[in-house]
């Protein structure tokens, strides 16, 4: 059988997605869509700030603020000029009113050019191949999240649901 | 390799990882056991993902070109 670990099971891929920034959406949704199109079973155990990624209206931004790594590149003008790496000090960064909803518009842009799906498009994309999605239901009290809030394929659980899922996991992430 | 006979084309062109194994993925579950299927795409990524998708797979990877320009072709038979 396809994608075997071994006991003649299908693999297990089991994450966890914790930060809904739009930069940290991507790792969990890649690796579940990816892996899914292996044939392998996949769930993702969204908590935290994780959640917000399982609403019907996806809105993930990300900020420059903590986040001293992250290029500022402009994805428009001259292939040298959008080579530039801008020095703008972290500290600015997090400071200008706006400068979060533009650094979001830019690394969007960015991914659009270079021919990224969407994170829209890659939940989607494991919706279609049956990846469990599951909400933290202490986490959903917590914050305020109702399950009506999430897309209709989304599930709700607890620790213990993760931990069963995962027992057998071939690969187990916290993302 | 010229008495392959293609039956789904599946044009991956601009798409980056994962797409192109995930387009993969849905063109096989469509078709027949035994047909075969062409994948183009322009990620060089896609080499060593389409490798390791076969693997995972088994379906066989009976073509993986670099057709260079950054474009890529391969030939996957559906097997189960």
């Amino acid at each position: 059988m396809a994608g075997e670990n071994g006991n003649g099971k299908p693999h297990k891929l089991a994450l966890i997605a914790s930060r809904g920034t739009l930069d940290w959406a991507y790792p969990p949704f890649i690796l579940a869509s990816a892996a899914a199109a292996m044939d392998w079973d996949v769930a993702i155990f969204f908590t935290f700030y994780g959640l917000p990624l399982l609403k019907k209206d996806l809105k993930a931004t990300v900020t420059p603020l903590g986040n001293p790594a992250m290029p500022m590149k402009m994805p428009f003008g001259s292939e040298s000029f959008q080579k530039i790496n801008w020095p703008i000090p972290n500290l600015l960064m997090g400071n200008i009113p706006g400068f979060e909803s533009m650094a979001t518009g830019l690394m969007k842009k960015m991914f659009k050019n270079k021919g990224v799906a969407t994170v829209a498009e890659l939940r989607e994309a494991c919706v279609d191949m049956d990846v469990q999605l599951i909400g933290c239901q202490m986490t959903m009290d917590v914050f305020g999240f109702e399950k009506e809030d999430f897309i209709e394929e989304a599930e709700v659980g607890g620790a213990a649901s993760f931990l069963s899922y995962a027992a057998d996991a071939s690969i187990s992430l916290f993302i | 390799m010229s008495d392959i006979t293609i039956d789904v084309k599946l044009d991956c062109t601009g798409m980056l990882c994962p797409m192109p194994v995930v387009k993969t993925r849905k063109a096989i579950k469509g078709m027949e056991v035994g047909q075969v299927l062409e994948m183009i795409s322009t990620d060089p990524g896609s080499m060593p993902d389409m490798h390791a998708w076969a693997k995972q797979t088994q379906h066989e990877l009976l073509e993986a070109r670099d057709e260079g320009e950054n474009v890529f072709r391969f030939i996957i038979k559906k097997t189960h």
